[in-house]
């Protein structure tokens, strides 16, 4: 059934099938005939019957199939022989048209339909699919019709497990089997059906198993997906929550001064229209703060006390930790004045002085450095999680001559480094290495790797106190005469394609991520307090890339120089629709078209979109292929705030 | 033998081919004879068909292996013909092919009762590989459709502890093996798709060049000249495969005879293109046929269903038959020494061109002058130089070795067994369900390569040890009787009968020999020598053309198998 090539047409065959699309029309306009006049004679069935035996996929006939068995079943429903020699007839011509073609949705569907109408005659179908399994079985609609019956027929899990077990044993490139089996095992252990109550044990059997798998034939794929489920299965209560739902006063206690709770609004932080983001926001007020006084309030927040925080994977978190912080009120300092004294920053090397360890702000550094969720229930990771971890570990080691033995011993580490204490990444060093590997005997994938690449070597960079010092520096403009920057952490020159670890990178105001292979910025929007930015020198394509920058309200300067903007016409790095017509980024557009007209602007309206809610006062496209006369004029009208525009100020214009 | 039946005369006198045995190869020939249109003749003394590739019940067995084990007397003076007018006559003798006979029963009444439902092969132990040739040639020759085949259920390795180890022969098999490690599935698995592809590269490059792109894309690392060339071993050491997956390899699955470490003593090293060819026939063997799992198949009712099988295609195209009928002399003219007919036991000469002897025939030794143009020509008649010899043994056992299968293979490599065993030696079990013995009784074929008959017995008994003592062997309820009864490892022997059987080794002339049952496995090696000795008879003549008749038609691309 798989891996047979596609014939070209001899010209026998084609005449043959013009014939048969002849015959075929003629036998379906007398069935749609049928169907409009509402005829249910059993002439009229048959003729229907002859149409789905030849084309199981026209889902008209089907649907007239539909209407004329409940026709036919409210005017026998006294005869119990009648009702069942319908139900029989309409279950024989499924199967007909299942063997002309077992992969046609409309039959299996009717075939469903018939079933979830009266159940009876049901044992025959777990026959029938024997039958079909065996001819294909890795045919996913069989599976999915399985589970269907199986449902039906209110058959164990342990009993379809087993069945599993049998098609795996003959075949272990059957994915299909594996893929039911990760649907059954989910199901059993959360029932707590008796022998899979203890996950480990489950969990350790399987692997035991898809090692087996794995070792006999390390190119076979089907084996690698059950592996990368059940090490899902294994660190998914440790890994970092990627995108979540549910943050809200009730889900995340916060008390401040004497509040608890008052008046927060939970925002999630998300360039698009859904409800989970990995980031969310709030902010406290405290509205009888003495500004001179520097009293510290202290804040304390606990989470996971009550469910309700979901991930996007539908993991439940629900692991109570709290953390304890102070806040002390400062006035805001009105240096940066409206219009005047707006100065330009220039990103250049010798404006960066690396920060001494001993100065206040390191010491800031740290502290947010350790800032973060403590456990206070389980202070390391379950010893059966890292049992098992370890165990694979050991195994895989051996299968690293092969790529995607290197992949998972890579992902190996990376869980195992995830589930011991935080903050200690012992293995950082090897992954890196063997993405490095994976990136030269793998081409075709080799943006995956360098993504991981990245994200793990940013980690390296955040894990501790002295890397991330390292990292920091002081901008000090020789030319200008402020002093007033924040810390600048530079990640210029890491060669990064995707970035990460934006839990510890919140405190962050100033931000260097030039001279590197980024595409993406996506999770940056987490950065709430981020002012400056440079993006210069990475391999951005497009503004729709920049949206997370729609988020930073208090973003001033925007360094996009010498990236790829607009040096392609479509946006291959887009996954979601980018027409201006098709989703939320349109509708504002539409409203704000008069606003900015004048310019001819439908080439930027990606542009428009993300710069419109931002206050630059910098901003630098030199270098970029959208860059021209055209543009400087569309970026002059939509941000009213620039005053430096590819290093020249405004106002001399 | 000294009266034999009267039959009417043969009509016509004058054949294209007169073959005399009907043993597999002999009548592979006469399908194929008579498939391209010869005319043929086909003869065999015993009064059934099949000679030494025959399946027989007991008592067919025990008197054929007696009668052909000993000497004939000189037959008598009335069958001695020395003259006649226009021919000088050679007379014409068996010989005996079967040495040390040794037929034991240990249960006379059991057996008694079902003497008769046995068919026992005297070639054993033997299966067809899935995709060998015999079943091309079978399905080519249109004999498929009068032999019904079933799947052998598993094979296994077999060590000094009576412990069968499973062959882990196929992805399946390795992923479901048990005692491998990991590291041992995942390196033999690398090597079967080392092999695999090599045979892709290889089969690609027999091709048109119609699929340039797949060619590139299916291309492999490969294997060098120069590796085809050394012994599989080496090859095999290179590649990194531990000794235990090496084993499996030469003696399980490229099933080779001889001790391939030992290069001194080792008669027959393999080297590694025919390793691979032997592990591709294994593979491509193993999902060939919808419904056999595993790489083997084996006729039921016997293997000596193949014979006549290709009989009856022989009689559909016109070949005759005349069973019970000996071959009493050759008949050569007197001038030029070549063949011209032979005497049949009845007195009646028939003539042809050519004749293939089944290799127990042979000429009595001339004690006339032994220089003389026909012995000289036709040596290979008077004296058959046998080089090796192969021991087989035939037990009847009431119970499963296994308790799970009864239909399987167990191979015992070199040394294995003792320390001075040079041969692998094969064991067969064959159950009722294949219609070899009645329904509860199992039939277990041992051979062995050899040299003389004292090894062969000393490899027998080792190998039947193993096997009738290993643990599965007696189900749990019956051990504690039946061993305090019987005691030891003929608790569930019902009968068994031991044997060493020469390897002669087929000639072609205008009078041609046949090859006798080899010590292999399948029986590619005999087919082959019947292709050849059939190519030399008629060289401009296609080996089973492909019939065109209907009648063939719906059965020739499958075979059947019963599940």
């Amino acid at each position: 059934m798989h891996g047979r090539p596609r014939k070209a047409p001899v010209p026998e065959d084609e005449a043959a099938s013009a014939a048969k699309a002849e015959k075929l029309r003629a036998l379906q306009s007398q069935v749609l005939s049928n169907h409009r006049h509402k005829i249910y004679t059993e002439e009229a069935l048959e003729l229907s019957t002859r149409l789905v035996e030849i084309n199981p996929e026209c889902y008209t006939a089907w649907n007239y199939r539909k209407l004329a068995f409940e026709h036919n079943l409210t005017r026998s429903d006294s005869n119990p022989n009648s009702v069942k020699s319908i139900l029989e007839e309409e279950l024989r011509v499924v199967e007909i048209a299942l063997r002309q073609n077992f992969k046609s949705y409309s039959a299996w569907h009717h075939r469903k339909w018939v079933l979830s109408k009266r159940h009876s005659s049901i044992e025959k179908e777990l026959w029938l699919l024997e039958k079909f399994q065996s001819a294909d079985p890795r045919n996913f609609h069989a599976w999915s019709y399985r589970r269907f019956i199986a449902a039906l027929m209110d058959r164990s899990d342990v009993d379809e497990l087993e069945y599993t077990q049998n098609l795996i044993d003959k075949n272990i490139s059957n994915y299909s089997a594996w893929h039911n089996r990760s649907v059954l095992l989910s199901n059993l252990m959360k029932k707590n059906v008796e022998g899979f109550t203890e996950k480990d044990e489950v969990l350790t059997k399987e692997y035991e198993l898809v090692r087996e798998a794995l070792f006999t034939d390390e190119d076979d794929q089907s084996g690698w997906f059950y592996h990368l489920w059940l090490l899902d299965q294994t660190v998914k209560a440790k890994s970092p929550l990627l995108a979540v739902e549910g943050v809200n006063s009730s889900t995340v206690n916060v008390e401040y001064g004497s509040n608890l709770n008052q008046g927060l609004v939970w925002k999630p932080l998300s360039t698009y229209k859904s409800r989970a983001a990995q980031a969310w926001i709030t902010q406290l007020s405290f509205p009888n703060a003495d500004l001179h006084s520097l009293e510290a309030y202290p804040v304390e927040i606990t989470v996971g006390h009550c469910q309700g925080i979901i991930s996007s994977s539908g993991f439940h978190y629900s692991q109570s930790s709290h953390f304890v912080f102070t806040v002390r009120v400062q006035p805001v300092k009105k240096e940066l004045k409206e219009g005047s004294g707006v100065e330009k920053i220039s990103w250049t090397d010798e404006n960066f002085y690396l920060c001494e360890p001993h100065f206040v702000e390191s010491n800031l550094v740290a502290w947010f450095h350790q800032l973060c969720l403590k456990n206070e229930h389980e202070p390391v990771a379950n010893a059966w999680q890292v049992k098992i971890i370890e165990e694979e570990m050991k195994h895989f080691c051996m299968l690293s001559d092969c790529k995607i033995g290197k992949l998972t011993l890579a992902r190996l580490l990376t869980a195992y480094d995830a589930l011991m204490s935080s903050g200690k990444l012992v293995h950082s060093q090897e992954i890196l290495g063997l993405y490095i590997d994976l990136m030269k005997l793998d081409p075709p994938h080799y943006q995956y790797y360098k993504n991981e690449h990245s994200v793990v070597l940013l980690q390296q960079v955040m894990s501790s106190r002295e890397s991330l010092l390292s990292r920091c520096f002081h901008y000090r403009d020789l030319t200008s005469s402020s002093r007033g920057y924040p810390m600048c952490l530079r990640l210029n020159k890491l060669s990064l394609s995707r970035i990460g670890s934006f839990a510890k990178l919140l405190w962050v105001q100033m931000l260097d991520l030039s001279h590197n292979e980024l595409q993406s910025i996506e999770g940056l929007e987490a950065l709430q307090l981020l002012i400056h930015l440079s993006l210069s020198e990475n391999k951005l394509s497009s503004f729709t890339a920049l949206e997370p920058l729609r988020q930073l309200k208090s973003l001033k300067s925007l360094d996009i120089s010498y990236n790829e903007i607009g040096a392609r016409s479509i946006d291959t790095t887009r996954y979601l629709c980018s027409s201006p017509l098709s989703n939320s980024i349109g509708n504002e557009w539409e409203q704000d078209r008069i606003l900015v007209d004048g310019v001819s602007m439908t080439n930027y309206w990606e542009a428009f979109f993300v710069l419109k809610g931002l206050n630059l006062t910098q901003l630098d496209v030199v270098g970029n292929a959208i860059a021209d006369e055209n543009f400087t004029l569309f970026l002059v009208r939509v941000l009213p705030t620039l005053k430096w525009l590819d290093g020249v100020q405004l106002n001399l214009f | 033998m000294n009266e034999p039946p009267l039959y009417p005369p043969i009509d016509p006198t004058t054949f294209d081919l007169i073959v005399v045995g009907t043993g597999l190869p002999e009548s592979v020939i006469a399908a194929a004879a008579s498939a391209s249109g010869k005319s043929v003749l086909h003869i065999d003394q015993n009064n059934f068909y099949g000679s030494h590739f025959a399946s027989l019940t007991i008592p067919q067995l025990t008197s054929f292996l007696n009668a052909n084990s000993t000497s004939l007397p000189p037959p008598s003076s009335s069958n001695t013909v020395t003259s006649s007018d226009d021919f000088s006559v050679e007379n014409l003798t068996t010989r005996p092919l079967y040495s040390d006979v040794e037929i034991s029963s240990f249960s006379n009444q059991l057996l008694e009762e079902n003497s008769n439902k046995f068919y026992l092969d005297l070639s054993g132990p033997r299966v067809l590989f899935c995709a060998d040739r015999s079943i091309d040639f079978l399905i080519k020759s249109g004999a498929s459709q009068y032999v019904e085949f079933k799947s052998i259920d598993a094979s296994f390795l077999g060590d000094e502890n009576g412990k069968l180890w499973n062959v882990p022969d196929s992805r399946a098999a390795i992923f479901k093996d048990k005692s491998l490690s990991l590291m041992e599935k995942n390196r033999l698995m690398r090597f079967f798709k080392l092999v695999q592809g090599q045979l892709a590269a290889s089969s690609g490059g027999d091709r048109v060049n119609e699929n340039k792109e797949e060619e590139q894309e299916s291309e492999s690392p490969g294997i060098s000249e120069e590796d085809l060339e050394r012994p599989f071993v080496e090859f095999m050491t290179k590649m990194k495969l531990p000794s235990k997956i090496k084993s499996i390899i030469l003696y399980a699955i490229a099933m080779a005879d001889f001790d391939q470490d030992n290069k001194e003593e080792c008669k027959d090293l393999l080297k590694t293109k025919d390793g691979i060819a032997r592990l591709a026939l294994y593979q491509s063997s193993v999902g060939r046929l919808t419904n056999a799992l595993g790489a083997f198949i084996y006729p039921i009712y016997g293997q000596g269903e193949m014979p006549p099988a290709f009989c009856r295609r022989a009689a559909v195209k016109g070949c005759v038959y005349v069973l019970r009928m000996q071959v009493i002399a050759l008949l050569m003219d007197k001038s030029s020494g070549m063949y011209k007919g032979i005497r049949l036991a009845s007195g009646q000469d028939i003539f042809s061109q050519k004749l293939v002897l089944n290799p127990s025939l042979t000429v009595l030794s001339a004690s006339s002058s032994p220089l003389d143009s026909f012995h000289e020509r036709f040596h290979f008649l008077c004296l058959r130089d046998v080089k090796q010899k192969v021991a087989r043994g035939i037990c009847i056992i009431r119970s499963s070795l296994k308790p799970d299968v009864s239909n399987f293979l167990v191979v015992y490599p070199p040394r294995s067994l003792y320390p001075e065993q040079i041969t692998s030696i094969r064991a067969l079990q064959l159950g009722g369900n294949l219609a070899v013995c009645p329904p509860g009784m199992f039939v277990l074929y041992v051979s062995a390569l050899c040299d003389d008959a004292h090894e062969g017995k000393k490899l027998l008994n080792a190998a039947m040890n193993a096997l009738l003592t290993c643990p599965d062997s007696v189900n749990p309820e019956s051990i504690s009787t039946d061993q305090i009864e019987n005691s030891g490892p003929k608790s569930t022997l019902l009968w068994r009968a031991l044997y060493i059987q020469e390897l002669t080794m087929g000639h072609f002339d205008s009078i041609s020999s046949t090859p006798m049952p080899s010590g292999n496995l399948d029986h590619n090696d005999i087919l082959d020598s019947a292709m050849k000795l059939y190519q030399k008879m008629y060289p401009n003549e296609e080996f089973f053309p492909d019939t065109t008749s209907p009648e063939n038609c719906e059965q020739d691309d499958e075979l059947s198998l019963e599940t």
